[in-house]
């Protein structure tokens, strides 16, 4: 499982290579992935339909307490099984849709990362890995609402989208933290049984906040939705995977994952009704106001959002049944509208619903599958879309708290939901022809098998409920965290929810016939729309610009000098005062030097202050060459071999380095005044000095006992070595060191490309120019 | 400026040279048991290819390096990242240990040791790196 | 030993920073070179200083005989030694390179060069 993962993030970057290979077809030979994972998590079906958790362990880094376990319970397992099954379509899809884009193998290298990235988060145990994968989504999301990096409103809206999500992934890694604290434990399967502790535990509100913060903002809550419709810059696949299927749901899944830890309380409730019903009407009220066939949908996923976060909320059994059908519903529906717009755009060459009409000649199929699709979008009997809608209303109806005010809400949104359905569905297909940009004609196959089979997809459940019971009943039970056991039916009789949807049904259909007046009317609200949430993130981005323009002139106004002196003067200043006021300074200085050893230390000194005061370059590098060697000798004098070895070695090529580079550099030369060197003196006397004070009390101080004990005596049977440091090095501190060869590399990279930088750079600008050197300019 | 050096200077580097880097390879593969290892090793290595370099100039030392220094950067962050993998085989946590012993010579084959080979490339190949760069920039 | 190598210390602390409140680069470079060397051996001495007992272990045991030197801050040491080189190179180089393009060897003059 874990190789899964992590293999498709090798895939991802073998991507390139494989569009060397297969050409356009590699998103084809990527999909086989997803697929194979989709085959294998069918197959896990069955037990965890039975009840089970299956868990795959792996220890990652047991010193920290990290690993990398993955759990699967119905949760995940819905959740995966989105991820990869609309995963396999959207590869597919995306081979059609940016058929011949240069940037084909880039698009690819991102979405499967993103893909393995979702993956690893819905099925990541551990808290750490769950964030890890949180934040990568952000990122590789990042990365593809920017695709078309070309056009500056993509680059806005990749930004906005970044800052808005890892934002909010700030919140909750604090969240995270205060919640492992609290449940003393990083991992989910045993904070979910920890409730009753974490419920009563004093930080339970801002726990709460934080972690709400993180998936608000994800999941394009209320007041963070703007975000979604402006991350419709990305590519249409992308829209159809991220923004309807995945990403946004990973907010969703956080406090569906938590909720058997965190919810039922009167703050979880209230919070997450009252945001998400909020966030339900905003969503769909504003999918009206808009033409842009991807803003509608958006809109209306920022609806969907909204519901399940409220369904959430309420939390009794039944709403968690209507959180798991409303969910799936959701996904099937909405993957497929939007690969239906992608088309539509595609073959159009508009994205504008406005422009478009009486395409049901042109495009039949694709007619098909819009209207499949929005009837589950709408709720309409005998879709999956109708089932979730009815179990919504019907819990709502039922919800302990609120239940008036909410279901005026849902009712509302009911409404408008199904008039966004009409004219995503309606609207481009019927009524009177009307010419688009490009002359239109049906999709080609690979983008009409992904909604074909996700429309159909949404229909058969609706008629068979039963086919997909038991993985809602799975879901249900995560969330719930206990099992549930119950069954989905698509008739319930007629009821309240029943008439509720036919008055919404009804009401629907009339603002789409006069949906133009209806539009006329929102604009006049526009002046208040426009200062909403969008403009305070606007308003705060320029906030920041201004304050530290401001705090770059005032603090960083270029000269080293100062920023040494003041950020030494700060440490001298509270060192000190820690020293005398905090501490019992008691100093030993005792001495115990032999006449060879005084001679080295000796020479130190008169190295470094010759260094100081020679005026020749030649003359101050010798005398640093001379306290190196000292300090080598120091080194074997005092038991360090290795280190004596190492530090001869490095003064031995730091004057070759030195003879190569010194000699082009100038000469020294007196720059300043006689008292800016009294006042650097004094900065440098007060710094030494401290340190002096801090060696002499760290010296003499109470010796905690040293954790190298352990090395010294596991080295031989543990580490099959007799140099301690070598063992340290290469065995018990071998991740210190691989980072420290990075470092060493990267400076090496930066020479060489500093230097090489330079000499193309000549060569270029002397063909380029040959009679001029503006080089000097 | 550097071209080619004294005679003296040429003379040593060709006997010297051989010796420093047999040398390098020596406390290299001791340095798990007396003083040595890695990052040594890599230095010692690293001052005999300058010190070829400065006898014989930059054509000549890039013939007998025969790989471009980076390369060696690369190959030796390959193999640092390359020995944490192991132990997953034997499904231990990431970066333990493993230790084979080769059958007929009896040499003991561990991780730490492909670790500290890597080590060596990355010093040996940063040094060079630079110091080669260097001296290809300089004007003369 | 100790004192002695702690004055040692804050003596080589003293010279590394007037050296890098110069303003002429080179002046720069040799205040780095101070300072790092001067951390290391702070490193070296803090753990303590001991004669004559390098931490190895000798053939056939499997333990030091007697106490040995602290190793775990001389594999701190001897890395940061290595380090202190790449950063070195790469300092002097940089500065090379400004020097090259602005043409002045004062850090005051370097400051406006990215306006």
């Amino acid at each position: 499982m874990q190789l899964a993962v992590l293999g498709g993030f090798v895939l991802a970057a073998f991507a390139p290579l494989l569009h060397r290979w297969f050409g356009e077809r590699a998103g084809l030979v990527m999909a086989i992935l997803p697929a194979g994972l989709a085959l294998w998590l069918f197959g896990q079906l069955p037990s965890v339909v039975a009840g089970d958790t299956l868990v795959f362990e792996y220890a990652w880094m047991p010193g920290l307490d990290i690993t990398l376990t993955f759990l699967l319970d119905g949760l995940s397992l819905l959740f995966a099984l989105l991820i990869s099954v609309i995963g396999v379509f959207v590869l597919v899809y995306a081979g059609g849709y940016l058929k011949g884009h240069q940037d084909l193998a880039r698009f690819h290298v991102v979405l499967v990362a993103f893909m393995m990235s979702m993956l690893g988060l819905v099925l990541a145990d551990n808290l750490v890995a769950m964030f890890v994968f949180w934040e990568l989504t952000s990122i590789t999301s990042y990365l593809l609402i920017g695709f078309n990096h070309n056009d500056p409103e993509a680059r806005k809206s990749a930004l906005q989208g970044l800052f808005v999500t890892v934002g909010g992934g700030m919140a909750l890694m604090a969240g995270l933290v205060m919640l492992a604290n609290a449940g003393n434990s990083w991992s989910l399967q045993e904070l979910i049984t920890r409730g009753d502790a974490l419920r009563q535990h004093e930080l339970y509100l801002p726990m709460l906040l934080c972690l709400l913060g993180g998936a608000f903002t994800k999941s394009a809550q209320f007041p963070f939705h703007f975000w979604l419709p402006n991350a419709m810059a990305a590519p249409t696949p992308v829209s159809a995977y991220l923004h309807s299927a995945t990403m946004v749901k990973a907010g969703i899944y956080l406090m569906a994952r938590l909720h058997p830890a965190l919810g039922g309380t009167e703050s979880w409730t209230l919070i997450l009704s009252l945001f998400g019903a909020l966030t339900m009407v905003t969503g769909a009220f504003l999918a009206l106001r808009h033409t842009g066939i991807k803003q509608v949908l958006a809109y209306s996923t920022v609806m969907a959002l909204g519901t399940l976060t409220m369904l959430l909320g309420i939390g009794t059994q039944e709403a968690l049944i209507a959180f798991a059908t409303f969910l799936l519903a959701h996904s099937l529906y909405k993957g497929a509208l939007f690969m239906v717009a992608g088309i539509l755009d595609h073959e159009t060459g508009t994205k504008d619903i406005a422009a478009m009409g009486g395409l049901r000649k042109a495009m039949p199929i694709t007619m098909v599958c819009a209207v499949v699709a929005a009837l589950s979008l709408g709720g309409i009997i005998p879709m999956l879309g109708f089932i979730g809608k009815e179990l919504m209303l019907e819990s709502v109806l039922h919800a302990e708290r609120l239940n008036g005010l909410l279901l005026m809400m849902s009712l509302a949104a009911a409404i408008m939901t199904m008039a966004a359905a009409a004219i995503v569905a309606l609207r481009p297909f019927f009524g009177s022809w009307k010419d688009t940009p490009r002359s239109p004609h049906e999709g080609p196959v690979s983008m009409l098998a992904g909604p074909a089979t996700l429309a159909t997809l949404s229909l058969l459940f609706g008629l068979l409920p039963s086919w997909v019971s038991p993985l809602v009943m799975a879901t249900a039970s995560s969330v719930e965290g206990s099992a549930v056991d119950s069954y989905l039916a698509l008739w319930h009789g007629v009821n309240l929810p029943l008439i509720l949807s036919l008055i919404s049904l009804a009401v629907g259909l009339l603002i789409y016939r006069h949906w133009e007046r209806w539009r006329d009317w929102q604009g006049r609200l526009d002046p208040i729309l426009n200062r909403g949430p969008e403009a305070c993130y606007f308003l705060l981005m320029n906030l920041i610009v201004v304050v530290s323009e401001w705090q770059t002139r005032m603090l960083q106004n270029g000269y080293i000098r100062n920023y040494l002196v003041m950020t030494l003067l700060v440490l001298v200043g509270l060192t000190s005062h820690a020293l005398v006021y905090r501490h019992d300074l008691v100093l030993d200085v005792s001495l115990d030097v032999r006449a060879h050893e005084a001679l080295v230390a000796g020479l130190m000194v008169a190295g470094a202050v010759t260094a100081c005061i020679m005026r020749s370059r030649l003359a101050s590098v010798a005398a640093v060459g001379t306290m190196g060697f000292c300090i080598a000798l120091t080194f074997v004098l005092f038991s360090a071999p290795d280190l004596g070895i190492t530090q001869m070695l490095v003064e031995t090529l730091t004057v070759i380095l030195l003879i190569l580079v010194l000699f082009r550099l100038p000469r020294f030369a007196t720059l300043s005044t006689p008292l800016e060197r009294v006042r650097d003196v004094v900065v440098a006397l007060a710094t030494g000095g401290l340190i002096t004070v801090l060696i002499l009390a760290v010296i003499s101080g109470e010796q905690l006992p040293s954790i190298s004990d352990y090395m010294v005596a596991n080295s031989v049977p543990e580490g099959h070595g007799h140099n301690i440091v070598n063992v340290i090095l290469v065995d018990f501190r071998a991740l210190d060191t691989l980072g420290e060869i990075f470092v060493l590399a990267l400076a090496a990279i930066g020479v060489y490309a500093m230097l090489r930088f330079h000499a193309d750079e000549y060569d270029a600008a002397k063909q380029r120019l040959p009679h001029e050197e503006y080089l000097d300019g | 400026m550097v071209k080619s050096g004294t005679l003296i200077l040429s003379v040593a580097a060709r006997l010297l040279m051989p010796l420093q880097l047999l040398f390098s390879l020596f406390l290299l593969l001791r340095g798990h048991d007396e003083p040595g290892g890695g990052f040594i090793a890599g230095l010692v290595a690293a001052g005999a290819f300058a010190l070829y370099l400065f006898a014989y100039g930059l054509t000549a030392t890039r013939a007998m390096l025969r790989v471009s220094p980076r390369d060696l950067v690369g190959l030796g962050l390959f193999l640092g990242v390359l020995s944490t993998l192991p132990a997953w085989w034997n499904d231990q946590a990431f970066f333990t240990a493993q230790w084979w012993t080769i059958p007929l010579i009896d040499y003991k084959f561990s991780t730490p040791l492909i670790f500290d080979i890597g080590v060596y490339l990355v010093v040996l190949g940063s040094v060079l790196t630079a110091v080669v760069a260097l001296v290809e920039n300089d004007p003369d | 030993m100790e004192p002695l190598m702690a004055v040692v210390i804050g003596i080589l602390y003293a010279t590394a920073i007037y050296m890098m409140l110069r303003r002429s680069i080179v002046k720069l470079v040799i205040g780095l070179m101070l300072l790092s060397n001067a951390a290391n051996l702070l490193i070296f001495t803090s753990a303590g200083m001991t004669r004559g007992a390098p931490p190895l272990i000798p053939e056939g045991a499997s333990e030091p005989l007697r106490q040995v030197a602290d190793p775990l801050p001389q594999a701190l040491v001897l890395t940061a030694i290595v380090i202190a080189f790449g950063v070195l190179s790469f300092a002097v180089v940089l500065i090379r390179r400004a020097y090259e393009i602005v043409k002045a060897d004062d850090l005051d003059k370097m400051k406006d060069t990215d306006t």
